[in-house]
């Protein structure tokens, strides 16, 4: 018997805007409905990690809903990777043998509109508009011109990711948006920090995603195994030095690390990935991360989604979910919710935007600060 | 009294001028805006040296900013400048249009200090760094 980890229960809310709920509360509904999918309680649930970015104490609070069983329950975050370090961290504890039946769940009350970031350099007065920018449209239109400096990439090229990704979503129920916007619609909306327009940015969205995680052995025993998707590999890195990263966030090198290391674990490459989710926070995003993730040559992003290798019957389709930009971003819940939409595929369970045949499939998200997860994927 | 420096990378001469400081690494070489103990490129300890940084510099990389956190005048150009002899650094490019094609990757820009005190309701001068066109 391997040390294998599989996920046997997963789910997540239809992300939206919910504004009398609180982040315990729809990691409860998540959570259950995670349960339900493997016919498990919450009492058979030896530890849980729970991932937000603003609410506090949010897993214990969970059980407040559902059931206080007395496990050992670890609050995480992690910025953007804040899920996915917890699915990692509930990974981790099964690998290690210490536990067999884990829960890790996500969730996030966001606000409308930008995220006001603190002022963690401690000056005197604020300095957003007076030392440059620093908000997070700002920061991935630079990471967008960085690649404009290097290939050329063209503002039309980032507008056709929101394209893309917004038709996605149109087949996802579960997505804040389910609205096609036209190439030309994105790139006449609102300006935000060229090149990103507003629909090339993602939503601000409240949410909730939750998996259950089991041993190989455990999942035999207990039958759950056939439907069961196994973790191929989980990585996690921290930003490397880079010359500008200090001014200048570079997310690019720690996406690389990160890649490269569940590469290694799983044994594979990027060649033998089927469908991809990746963290397009914001357009320009998504085309760096090919390249970064390995799916195509350095400098070829563009071209890369030009030939439509990336939208849903390509060759490997990125965010079929509709990707952050149209299902949604709350912070904590993002990176399960990836695992969610690559493992609804695996299973044959996608609907009308399944990928078919589907064997492996990779999430990404990245963290400003930073922090970036990989997780590769199999078919159990 | 003289303005104080917004940013800690701002340092003023007894004489009355300001100037960028960094930390020049003798490990590695590597130099970082700001003070550092440590190196972060490296890790080595103990071995950086304050290095007075160049006020020249190219535009390495930019963006037009139209909408910024309430109250921040918009558009500005928030711009990423990688100085001459080492150092990258974060600030406003003026004397620009903000349009893009009337800014290129690479242009020799230089740093200037002035004045930010239209930035705060009491009053309390502050003094930060800007970049403009260096020709």
């Amino acid at each position: 018997m391997s040390n294998d980890v599989y996920i046997v229960g997963i789910d997540m809310i239809k992300f939206g805007r919910f504004e009398n709920e609180k982040a315990e509360r729809l990691a409860a509904q998540a959570t259950l409905m995670a349960l339900d999918d493997c016919g498990l309680g919450i009492r058979d649930i030896q530890a849980i990690w729970a991932g937000s970015c603003n609410a506090t104490m949010m897993g214990q609070r969970m059980l407040h809903y559902i059931g206080q069983t007395g496990v050992p329950v670890v609050n995480v975050t992690n910025a953007c990777a804040t899920g996915a370090t917890a699915f990692r961290e509930a990974w981790i504890a099964i690998k290690a043998g210490l536990y067999d039946t884990c829960l890790a769940v996500g969730a996030e009350k966001m606000g409308k509109g930008m995220l006001v970031p603190k002022n963690s350099q401690g000056t005197a007065i604020p300095t957003e508009g007076l030392l440059g920018s620093g908000v997070m449209p700002s920061v991935f239109a630079k990471m967008g011109m960085e690649h404009t400096r290097k290939h050329g990439t063209t503002f039309e090229q980032f507008a056709r990711v929101s394209e893309k990704n917004h038709r996605h979503s149109t087949l996802n129920p579960k997505a804040m948006y389910q609205r096609e916007t036209p190439l030309a619609m994105v790139m006449e909306s609102e300006m935000i920090a060229y090149p990103l327009t507003k629909l090339m940015c993602s939503v601000n969205v409240d949410g909730a995603a939750a998996a259950v995680l089991m041993s190989e052995k455990k999942a035999k025993q207990s039958g759950l195994i056939n439907r069961a998707v196994k973790v191929r590999a989980s990585a996690l890195a921290s930003d490397p030095f880079t010359a500008r990263n200090l001014v200048m966030q570079d997310v690019n090198t720690v996406t690389r690390l990160a890649a490269q290391n569940a590469y290694e674990m799983a044994e594979l490459g990027p060649e033998d990935v089927n469908l991809i989710e990746l963290h397009d926070c914001f357009a320009t995003a998504e085309i760096c991360h090919y390249e970064n993730l390995g799916l195509c040559a350095e400098g070829e992003g563009g071209a890369y989604l030009d030939s439509g290798a990336t939208q849903l019957g390509g060759q490997q389709p990125v965010n079929v979910s509709g990707g952050l930009l149209s299902k949604g971003h709350p912070l904590g819940a993002t990176g399960i919710a990836n695992i969610y939409e690559i493992s609804q595929h695996l299973r044959g369970e996608a609907g009308a935007r399944q990928v078919e045949g589907a064997k492996i499939g990779l999430t990404h998200v990245v963290g400003l600060g930073s922090a970036c997860a990989v997780h590769l994927l199999e078919k159990a | 009294m003289a303005d104080q420096p917004v940013a800690p990378h701002t340092v003023i001469s007894t004489g009355g001028e300001p100037y960028l400081v960094g930390s020049h690494c003798s490990a590695c070489g590597e130099t970082h805006l700001g003070a550092f103990e440590n190196c972060p490129a490296c890790t080595a300890r103990g071995q950086m040296d304050e290095v007075r940084l160049s006020n020249q510099g190219t535009l390495y990389n930019y963006t037009i900013v139209y909408r910024s956190l309430p109250g921040v005048t918009v558009p500005f150009i928030s711009a990423v400048v990688d100085l001459d002899g080492g150092g990258t650094i974060r600030g406003n490019l003026l004397e620009v249009e903000p349009d893009p094609s009337k800014i290129a990757f690479d242009m020799p820009v230089k740093v200037v200090f002035r004045s930010a005190a239209d930035a705060v309701a009491g009053g309390e001068g502050y003094l930060a760094h800007f970049f403009v066109p260096a020709n």
